[in-house]
């Protein structure tokens, strides 16, 4: 088989495996860390009780992150040397300022909060999940930047036949590193907050815990909702983003071929890229996708005939991924709305509570495809506009690849069913029953 | 500038071998040395809230190596392909044994968790020392840092002797360990281990420097940079030390041994210097820290990024082995409920 494609499918699987761990992580770090403060502000043994029970989620969760991410790092040596050599002068640097500045806080205080509950004081422990809130995040942020530089170089000058270090201060500031960074973390939060309402909803259904889950829904209702409203509000952002600093994804994304003024969005599309046009095109709304893309419903939106064709991303895959994502987003505002709205007592609602538990995958789903988006509608670069994918993979036999290949499937099959299985033993079994000694 | 990450790029291995060395340790000996599954628990929370920080002095080591050396990194992770996946799924191994061993109740699942520890352990540490012995020897790759070899070459004489070492050097730093977190049977049969390893390990040491005579070029390039002996000498007092120290004070054994792992990474890696990956079949190909460094301006940005990181990270860190200093008791275990 083709090297190019199987270093390419062993990273995409490597890399969506590791991002089934991070959001979470992301995401219900801040959660729990909101419910300890509460547990420390009022000493009710009841948010005691709820931090232990999701921190038991959050703790299975967290080592598989943290494995599947050091095959990556170690992955870019491994699989993609040429393009290493190239950008490590930029691109090293970030990964190495993540470790050092960020997850070692983060692995560090992972330890303290686990084991730490009689060994250090009751404000130490919170201080510890806070610090692991943050620097997950934090952490977050560095790889973001590093991933930022990949679809929007900046601060580099060619030299030595490399991209080489010009201006730091550029790399932190990219903006579309940024928008991309909101966007993210955002929807990671939002989805450790579904993952509560979730767990919640489904115990709540069946009368278990009803006060202790009824205070964990007030939490992560109002979470939940203003962060699905913020992963919009930061996707529309990165999207005026795209179209300004990746126009061929932009148009790829909405499977626009012809370079026109005012250009109108099409509730129904089904892009052709051989004949380079789409092969149906149903339902314009005039002027809509200059608007969402420039903000003006008169701008230009380049097309894919304008660019060269070695140069046009994959369409198809691009397109569906990015409609797929809007839509869901509109699913999950309305779903964090409706929990928001019945939050006192999501059991009443049996719609809502039978809804609910089935939304903990769905956001899963959604950012596996807005990673899509990114990353296909970023092809054939590796590095936009400076490096090709095609050029940047090492030279291994691709035999070794295959091997490699089929070792992670395998591994990460059997992590997966592993990971789902305990999460959903733990998720149901529901908190430790409270100690009457704890109580009183 | 070069020669200042080329020592940060070393220190970065010397402290991941110190910390995570322990760890390693005692999975290979866990099956040797536990009789019960209580022994077996206690070597799983004797690592409990220390492995995963430690292993970020790998992830951290892997950064600094493609950050501070790109080429480097480009050239020796794709040369050490196999190796270096079998490593990373080992860790893997290691981490799931860890953390979901207490998870289900089957004494079938407990023994696959066992077995984990053990290969998650056992073949890392074989691994890096096969790694680091070839890397000390040189490798086959052409003027374009294309690797022309295979895993099995990697397992040669030398290799093997390196892989040997690391082994008995960690499960010696492991049995010191566990000898500091436990009580009773368990403590003895370790402190009873670290004697009987100690010998091996120092036949062994000095096996590998008669070898590195033969297969490398070492001492050649040391005579040139006479101040890497120094190395050596810290080394050689880190063993003597530890084994004076064994009977009076464990603790002060395992400094011993600190020390000891840290003076014969300094040696070995600093017995390449200049060279970071050397070519067996032209030095001209090798792979130095000049021209496998990063530019003056990211080194110099790395650097302060480092050292106003690093010292902020021991502190924190030495703090969680203060909270955690404690032996690990049945009675501790059981009273914890994220025990392993």
């Amino acid at each position: 088989m083709d090297l190019v494609l199987l270093s390419r499918l062993q990273f995409a699987m490597t890399v969506f495996f590791h991002f089934v761990f991070v959001p979470l992580t992301l995401g219900l770090s801040v959660l729990l860390a909101i419910m300890e403060t509460m547990y420390v502000r009022t000493g009710n043994e009841e948010y005691k009780r709820m931090v232990k029970f999701w921190g038991k989620l959050f703790l299975i969760n967290f080592v598989l992150g943290v494995v599947t991410g050091i095959t990556l790092e170690f992955q870019f040596g491994t699989n993609w040397s040429r393009y290493s050599a190239f950008v490590g002068d930029i691109f090293g640097s970030l990964l190495a300022i993540e470790a050092t500045v960020a997850f070692f806080l983060e692995s560090t205080f992972i330890a303290v909060w686990a084991f730490g509950w009689e060994r250090v004081s009751k404000k130490m422990h919170c201080f510890a999940i806070w610090m692991v809130a943050i620097a997950g995040n934090i952490s977050a942020l560095w790889i973001i930047l590093a991933n930022g530089f990949m679809q929007n170089p900046v601060g580099y000058v060619m030299r030595n036949g490399r991209a080489e270090l010009d201006d730091f201060f550029a790399v932190l500031t990219n903006p579309y590193a940024w928008g991309e960074y909101f966007h993210t973390v955002s929807s990671a939060w939002m989805l450790g907050g579904f993952f509560v309402l979730g767990v919640a909803a489904w115990h709540l259904a069946r009368k278990n815990e009803v006060s202790l889950f009824t205070k964990a829904v007030k939490i992560a209702a109002p979470f939940t909702l203003i962060m699905a409203l913020l992963v919009a509000v930061a996707g529309h952002h990165q999207g005026m983003n795209v179209a300004k600093l990746q126009p061929a994804k932009m148009a790829a994304m909405e499977s626009h071929w012809t370079t026109q003024k005012n250009a109108p969005m099409y509730v129904f599309v089904w892009p052709d890229q051989e004949e380079g046009r789409n092969a149906i095109e149903a339902l314009p709304i005039p002027g809509m996708m200059s608007w969402i893309a420039f903000g003006d419903a008169n701008a230009e939106v380049k097309g894919l005939s304008d660019f060269p064709k070695e140069d046009i991303p994959p369409v198809l895959p691009t397109f569906l991924t990015f409609r797929f994502m809007v839509a869901m987003g509109g699913l999950f505002i309305f779903v964090a709305a409706w929990a928001w709205w019945r939050r006192k007592d999501i059991a009443s609602d049996k719609y809502l509570s039978k809804i609910l538990p089935w939304m903990i995958p769905v956001p899963y789903v959604v950012i596996m495809a807005g990673w899509t988006v990114a990353e296909v509608g970023r092809q054939p670069w590796i590095v936009y506009n400076l490096m090709r994918t095609s050029d940047a993979v090492s030279p291994v036999p691709a035999e070794s690849v295959l091997f490699s290949f089929l070792a992670f499937l395998g591994i990460y099959t059997l992590l997966g069913v592993l990971d789902i299985w305990l999460l959903r033993k733990f998720a149901r079994k529901g908190p430790e029953p409270a100690n009457p000694a704890e109580e009183a | 500038m070069e020669t200042i990450w080329f020592f940060l790029w070393t220190l970065l291995w010397a402290v991941y071998f110190i910390l995570d060395g322990f760890d390693l340790g005692m999975g290979t000996l866990m099956p040797a040395i536990s009789k019960s599954d209580m022994d077996r628990r206690i070597i799983f929370n004797a690592q409990g809230p220390f492995w995963d920080g430690n292993e970020v002095w790998l992830i951290t080591a892997g950064g600094v190596t493609f950050a501070a050396f790109p080429n480097a990194y480009a050239v020796l992770f794709s040369a050490l392909y196999a190796p270096l996946l079998i490593l990373l799924f080992c860790l893997i191994f290691r981490a799931v044994a860890l953390e979901f061993r207490n998870k289900i109740e089957n004494p079938k699942w407990k023994a696959v968790c066992d077995l984990g520890l053990f290969l998650g352990s056992f073949a890392p540490a074989l691994l890096l020392g096969v790694a680091f012995a070839n890397l000390f020897m040189g490798i086959p790759i052409d003027q374009n840092g294309v690797y022309h070899g295979n895993l099995f070459m990697l397992l040669n004489p030398y290799g093997l002797a390196g892989g040997v070492l690391f082994v008995l050097m960690f499960c010696y730093h492991g049995a010191l360990w566990l000898e500091l977190k436990s009580e009773g049977e368990l403590q003895a049969r370790a402190l009873k281990a670290a004697r009987i390893i100690w010998p091996l390990l120092l036949a062994m040491v000095l096996v590998f420097l008669a070898l590195s005579g033969v297969y490398t070029d070492m001492y050649e390039r040391i005579a040139q940079h006479p101040v890497v002996w120094s190395f050596l000498t810290l080394a050689v007092v880190g063993l003597l030390a530890t084994r004076l120290a064994l009977g009076s004070s464990t603790l002060g054994a395992f400094v011993g041994s600190a020390v000891f792992i840290l003076g014969l990474t300094f040696f070995g890696v600093f017995g390449m210097y200049p060279g970071i990956i050397l070519s067996s079949i032209d030095p001209a190909y090798s792979v130095t820290i000049f021209n496998g460094a990063s530019s003056p301006l990211t080194l110099k940005i790395m650097l302060g990024v480092t050292l106003a990181a690093v010292p902020v990270v021991l502190v924190y860190q030495a703090w969680v082995f203060w909270t955690f200093r404690h032996k690990v008791t049945e009675e501790a275990i059981n009273n914890d409920s994220h025990a392993y």
